[in-house]
């Protein structure tokens, strides 16, 4: 017995017919699916049924971390650990140490930023089995593809390649696990 | 062919740009390395600026600052004066990619990666002239908190460790937000290159980007943050630069217009060097339907409004220093406006302020050669500004007995010009093995213009 394909792709020309077509797979019930496309099709991620994404948590508290963390060292080197009277002004001059904070800030929010955004979608991953699919290249190009994949519940071969013939791709391959 | 109208959202993009037909224009000046005769001979007069660094700094190691004319009390000198230049250069990548994704400008979609790359490398060449003229450069990270055996800190109430935040986070969140933007571009490279090694090359940047709609979704979101956060640093990084003049006391520094007047003037000054270097780039690789004349204008729109800022501040200043009744302040004004500084003083307005009101005129504004002139004029104006700033309030503080002069060196000239060879350099690297515009940015463009009417 051959093995199972990684799943069913479906090539389309414009991002309208991409939308349209996940919007008819979630209501069909497919659950396990990805659609690839050149650049960020607004609403495509909605239409696909997948649940909102928690980054600008992860900025938030990179942020709050970074400023806290930045007024707390300023406070512990200039009042605590060594103080420097300059001209009797106060140790605790919060004012100056405004600028430091929200340096910090802005910093470890980006950079926390980044490495959930990296964490979340799991890269960078070379291999990846949609790289098996014939012309897939023109993902980055001028193509849109939305591809059930085997571990659906929903999925068998034959309901999945006729479900997607009815939304009139380009065409439909197979993608080799 | 009638003129398109002034403003947005017209014509963004010439008629008849597909989504293959933008791959196909971007990529290829990477891929198929169109035009070489024209990047070799940039890059070899690159090369050869850029030796000037080399043996500039080899020689500064070797002997130490006394190699600049800097002097007591011209301690600044040109060090100062091309870090202030160039840090406020890098200021018009982050307005263009950051402010004007956030205010939804899709003008900003084909030349926003051309400016992201311009503001690092500007960065980096603006860095460096501290850690430089820092005298002992080897101890450069005695700037950073770091568990120090003497027990030592920073003192966080210095502009100038401020200073040092506010470079190195505007540096890397420029980096992050660069990388993040270019991540799928390269993956369009990875799928069109032919040969097996550059593949690879490209393949190792694009981290395995396959396009998956929940990345984009989440891309966007990382990307829209990281212009958010970009955005209050395009005014906080030349409002710390300015602090470290206008907490100093002296004469001409000690002013609370400083922070708003340089922002203008990085502003000002970053997007003359944008269209310094885009225009070249326009015409050398064709990208006429991608940059179009209305990007031009609108270009020169932000360049002129902010160059008229520039000069209030200069009439500020001027005004200021006249009425303060301080006799420091008003000599110092006196000098620039007729004593010994009248010449650079002069040259900065003409440059800054006179020449630029040619932008008043729309054919001006979209006429290639006259944009690069007034582009060129302000970018040496604008220079001008940071000598006089730096030198003329260095030169003439409070006791008249200690006033100096200062003329720089050879070897100030070779480090500058050693600058520009390495900004020229990294620049015509990126644009030879990167996509110079943003691709997917551009698609986005394409398919909200089939949306429309």
């Amino acid at each position: 017995m051959t093995p199972l394909p990684y799943g069913l792709m479906a090539e389309f020309t414009t991002p309208e017919a991409l939308i349209a077509a996940a919007q008819s797979a979630t209501a069909q019930g497919y659950t396990r699916m990805d659609a690839y496309t050149p650049f960020p099709v607004e609403g495509l991620s909605r239409a696909l049924g997948k649940k909102r994404n928690w980054l600008p948590l992860v900025f938030l508290l990179g942020g709050i971390l970074g400023g806290s963390g930045g007024y707390f060292m300023e406070w512990y080197s200039m009042a605590v650990d060594y103080p420097l009277n300059i001209g009797g002004r106060p140790f605790h001059s919060w004012p100056s140490f405004i600028p430091v904070t929200f340096e910090l800030t802005v910093l470890i929010a980006a950079l926390s930023g980044v490495l959930g955004l990296f964490v979340s979608i799991k890269l960078p991953r070379p291999h990846h089995p949609i790289f098996n699919a014939p012309d897939f290249q023109r993902a980055t190009d001028n193509r849109f593809f939305l591809c059930l994949e085997q571990d659906d519940p929903k999925f068998s071969l034959e309901t999945a390649r006729r479900f997607l013939h009815e939304l009139k791709p380009v065409r439909i391959v197979e993608v080799p696990q | 062919m009638e003129e398109p109208p002034l403003g947005y959202p017209t014509r963004l993009l010439e008629p008849g740009v597909t989504y293959a037909k933008a791959t196909e224009d971007i990529a290829s000046i990477p891929l198929r390395r169109i035009r070489s005769g024209w990047w070799w001979l940039a890059f070899a007069t690159a090369l050869f600026l850029l030796s000037f660094l080399m043996i500039a700094v080899s020689w500064l190691f070797i002997r130490g600052v006394g190699v600049w004319g800097i002097n007591i009390p011209v301690a600044w000198g040109f060090a100062i004066v091309n870090f202030v230049w160039w840090i406020g250069i890098g200021h018009a990548g982050t307005l263009i990619s950051a402010i004007l994704l956030l205010l939804a400008q899709p003008w900003r979609n084909s030349i926003n990666r051309l400016s992201e790359a311009m503001t690092i490398f500007a960065v980096l060449c603006a860095a460096m002239f501290p850690l430089l003229h820092l005298g002992r450069p080897w101890v450069f990270y005695f700037l950073l908190p770091y568990p120090d055996t003497m027990g030592l800190w920073p003192q966080f109430r210095s502009p100038l460790v401020w200073d040092a935040f506010a470079v190195g986070t505007y540096f890397t969140v420029s980096l992050l937000y660069w990388y993040i933007g270019l991540v799928p571009d390269f993956a369009t490279l990875r799928d069109r290159e032919t040969s097996p090694g550059m593949q690879r090359f490209y393949g190792i940047f694009a981290l395995g980007w396959r396009g998956s709609a929940v990345h984009w979704e989440r891309h966007q979101t990382a990307y829209r943050l990281l212009a958010g956060l970009a955005t209050p640093l395009v005014l906080s990084v030349h409002s710390v630069v300015s602090l470290d003049f206008a907490v100093g006391l002296l004469p001409g520094w000690h002013s609370t217009i400083f922070p708003p007047y340089f922002v203008a003037g990085a502003i000002f000054s970053g997007f003359a060097m944008v269209l310094t270097l885009m225009l070249p780039l326009r015409s050398i690789f064709k990208l006429h339907d991608l940059i179009t004349p209305h990007h031009l204008n609108n270009m020169a729109c932000v360049m002129f409004v902010s160059g008229l800022m520039v000069g209030y501040g200069y009439f500020m200043e001027t005004l200021m220093g006249l009425t303060s009744a301080d006799p420091f302040e008003y000599a110092n004004t006196i000098a620039r406006l007729w004593g010994s500084w009248a010449p650079i003083f002069w040259a900065v307005i003409l440059c800054n302020v006179l020449i630029p009101q040619v932008l008043w005129s729309r054919r001006v504004r979209t006429n290639e050669w006259m944009l690069f002139w007034v582009s060129i004029v302000i970018n040496l104006g604008m220079w001008l500004e940071r000598v006089m700033i730096v030198v003329c309030s260095l030169a003439k503080d409070f006791i008249p007995s200690s006033w100096g002069s200062y003329w720089p060196t050879a070897w100030d000239w070779a480090t500058l010009i050693g600058s520009g060879g390495l900004f020229l350099t990294l620049f015509l690297l990126f644009i030879r093995l990167a996509p110079a515009i943003a691709i997917s940015d551009v698609k986005e463009l394409i398919a909200e213009k089939h949306h429309a009417p």
